[in-house]
């Protein structure tokens, strides 16, 4: 009797919906028509309000942009997941959620600007600052969630981080107090295969990033992040579970990211045409398309007059984002303490010296 | 003979030193985060993949603790490892490793564990990024016994230092200034020479004034005293190169000859550089002084987004300013 099992465990990845676009009708979620549409319509946004983005950029109207393309599916399934009221922690390619979540898609251009005032979000939406050092904000994550639980809220914390992200000790740590605290919260891990130029099998030798929550007693699982209705049918699942109290869970979309890392990086030096070629054809915009128009819910002229009215909604955000007011100069002090010390007073009267 | 030079970037050579180091010294690795096939973010591993394999230039993952705590436990195993962190402002998750252990190994250890780890890391503002890809953090590692900090200026220093850093005994925090990596080329040597550490230069003679400063300032600084010489003030700028050991007696000299000092860092002004120049200056040269010492740095403030930022940093006008202020004392 030496030898015992003391761990055994699997994941499970969820896949609906196939590259033709027919889906697996025993796993299909309760959605009603209208609300299948939305989701379309909710991938169709996002996609259109990067690829502004990405050309504003290059007219040198952003300063960077970290492209969400290709990963539609992973933030428009969670979105309807979850409640308005439900916290968002996100890292820097979390954009398309946050606006579906309620945050102006100005605010998400002026950061991207390189304008603090980006972070300023309405009152009633609840998303934090995106958080730029890789994997820190998961630990913030947890402590909200710890504090929804201390506090009997109904709320759920989302936490938001890559493949990459799952190196940082920080992701570790988060999913280990989660586990110890039985946080209210939702790890939810894109793995869309790269970190810039790093691919998946060289940051780390395990299969999925899912199973690391096992061994920290977090339920975790994976799904295909191309997929809307799979990403919303196990989203649903992993909220449903944190929100009635059972503790954490983490969820692994696995996707791909279809742009340059950022604007900055030129991602033809490591990786290969024919792997984004591959992607391409899963693409989760068009997978939900050829099934929405098997089943005459969508149409190419459907698809046209709702681009027409978000290119309208792109275009007013982006006027509003370029009528703002430059910000004060004094801005730069004003907010670093609630009371400002000596030294800062003294810089403060500098600023205001020397003017714009 | 005459030496033969290549016209180099700051950022190429960089390269060209690495490239030169790990030719002749096998036990030379790389180890960062997208240092191998993609050449790194700033390019400056850019080719050395291709010439030493996977063995030696390792993309490692995205973990910079696990980077620096990995090179302490290699270079103890005989490696040289040289790291680099993608912008000093994520050295954050590695500061455990490098103020807990690698600067403590060989006191720790009575001298018997030397820790030969190259930090490359890429600092200061003005390439307008998004958060956390501006700042300058100096201070803390330079209040941190037991770690040479050294930042080049120009595309000769640069490969000079790296190659002299290889060569240390101990870590070597290696600040590159990324606002200027491609600025400009310069001629370099394409021999082997080394700059040493803990000398500085005298970027610029003058009579008047000393401006102290290191890394990018030092082309700021230049401009602002092409503008004194206009005014009429002749200022002198000290390039440190290296920020620890500080080269005392180039600062000393050269104020003990003007009278006057302003130290010029993009660093916070609280607790900078700046202020230990200005204590070390009225310790050993009080009488010597015909003004106050001055100093021109970043604000007290996180590093501003893109819109702001140059509000914060050090320029051309504040230098003149706090030169004037002290000419006019
Ligand atoms: C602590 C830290 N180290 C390095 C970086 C630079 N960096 C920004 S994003 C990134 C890769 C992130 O990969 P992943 O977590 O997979 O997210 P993705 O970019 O794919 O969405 C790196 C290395 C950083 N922001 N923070
Ligand atoms: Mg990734």
């Amino acid at each position: 009797m030496a030898r015992k099992k003391i761990f055994e465990g699997f994941v499970e990845r969820l896949e609906i919906l196939d590259q033709d676009g027919k889906v697996d009708e025993k796993e299909m979620p309760p959605l009603k028509d209208a609300e299948l549409v939305a989701l379309m319509e909710s991938m169709l946004k996002m996609r259109l309000s990067d690829q502004k983005a990405l050309n504003l950029q290059r007219q040198g109207r952003l300063n960077t942009y970290g492209s969400v393309r290709g990963q539609e599916a992973c933030q428009a399934g969670l979105a309807a997941a979850l409640d308005r009221s439900d916290w968002l922690v996100p890292s820097f390619r979390e954009h398309a959620i946050m606006v579906a979540m309620g945050v102006p898609l100005r605010s998400v251009y002026a950061l991207w600007k390189g304008d603090e005032r980006g972070n300023i979000h309405p009152e009633g939406v609840n998303c934090l600052p995106p958080a730029i050092p890789v994997g820190s904000q998961l630990l913030h994550a947890n402590g909200l969630g710890m504090a929804f639980k201390m506090k009997n809220m109904k709320e759920i914390a989302v936490g938001f981080a890559g493949d990459g992200a799952s190196s940082q000790g920080d992701f570790h740590e988060a999913l280990n107090f989660a586990g110890v605290f039985g946080s209210r919260t939702l790890f939810f891990i894109q793995n869309n295969g790269w970190a810039i130029s790093v691919p998946f099998h060289k940051q780390t030798k395990a299969d999925s990033v899912a199973q690391k929550g096992l061994a920290y007693g977090v339920p975790s699982m994976q799904v295909d992040g191309n997929d809307v209705l799979a990403v919303y049918k196990a989203s649903k699942e992993a909220v449903d579970h944190v929100r009635s109290g059972k503790g954490p869970f983490l969820l692994e979309c696995l996707t791909y990211r279809m742009e340059n890392h950022t604007t900055a990086d030129d991602h033809t030096k490591y990786r290969d045409k024919e792997e984004v070629e591959l992607w391409a054809k899963r693409d989760p915009v068009d997978r939900m398309r050829k099934y929405l128009v098997s089943r005459g819910l969508w149409s190419e002229e459907k698809e046209k007059e709702f681009a027409g009215s978000v290119a309208e909604w792109i275009e007013s955000e982006v006027e509003a984002l370029e009528s703002m007011e430059p910000a004060s100069v004094t801005d730069v002090v004003d907010f670093v303490y609630s009371d400002l010390p000596w030294h800062l007073k003294e810089e403060r009267e500098m600023l205001l010296k020397e003017g714009n | 003979m005459v030496a033969r030079t290549e016209k180099l970037t700051i950022a190429q050579a960089i390269t060209a030193g690495l490239k030169q180091a790990m030719e002749k010294d096998k036990d030379i690795v790389i180890m960062g985060e997208d240092v191998g096939r993609d050449g790194g973010v700033f390019r400056v591993t850019e080719g050395l993949m291709d010439r030493f394999g996977e063995e030696r230039v390792i993309d490692t993952p995205l973990a910079e603790s696990g980077i620096v705590g990995s090179a302490i436990g290699m270079a103890i195993g005989g490696f040289r490892p040289v790291v680099e962190i993608q912008f000093m402002d994520f050295m954050y998750p590695a500061l455990n490793q490098i103020l807990a252990h690698l600067v403590r190994y060989r006191n720790r250890s009575r001298g018997r564990y030397t820790l030969p780890v190259v930090v490359r890391m890429p600092f200061g503002g003005g390439i307008h990024p998004p958060e956390h890809h501006s700042e300058s953090l100096e201070a803390p590692l330079l209040h941190t016994a037991g770690l040479k900090v050294v930042a080049p200026s120009n595309p000769y220093d640069a490969k000079g230092l790296i190659l002299a850093a290889l060569e240390s005994e101990d870590p070597v925090i290696f600040m590159e200034p990324k606002r200027i990596y491609r600025a400009f080329k310069e001629d370099v040597p394409q021999e082997r020479y080394s700059v040493p550490i803990g000398k500085a230069r005298v970027a610029r003679e003058g009579k008047d004034v000393s401006i102290i400063t290191f890394g990018a300032a030092v082309r700021t600084s230049l401009e602002a005293a092409e503008d004194l010489e206009k005014k009429g003030t002749g200022a002198e700028v000290i390039d440190l190169r290296s920020l620890n050991p500080l080269d005392v007696d180039a600062v000393l000299s050269s104020v003990r000859k003007t009278g006057r000092a302003v130290v010029v860092h993009e660093a916070p002004k609280l607790l900078g550089i700046g202020a230990e120049i200005a204590a070390i200056i009225q310790e050993k040269a009080l009488l010597d002084l015909l003004a106050p010492v001055g100093r021109v740095a970043g604000l007290d403030v996180p590093f501003p987004l893109p819109l702001l930022e140059n509000h914060y940093l050090p320029n051309r006008s504040r230098i003149v300013e706090a030169a004037l202020s002290a000419v006019n004392y």
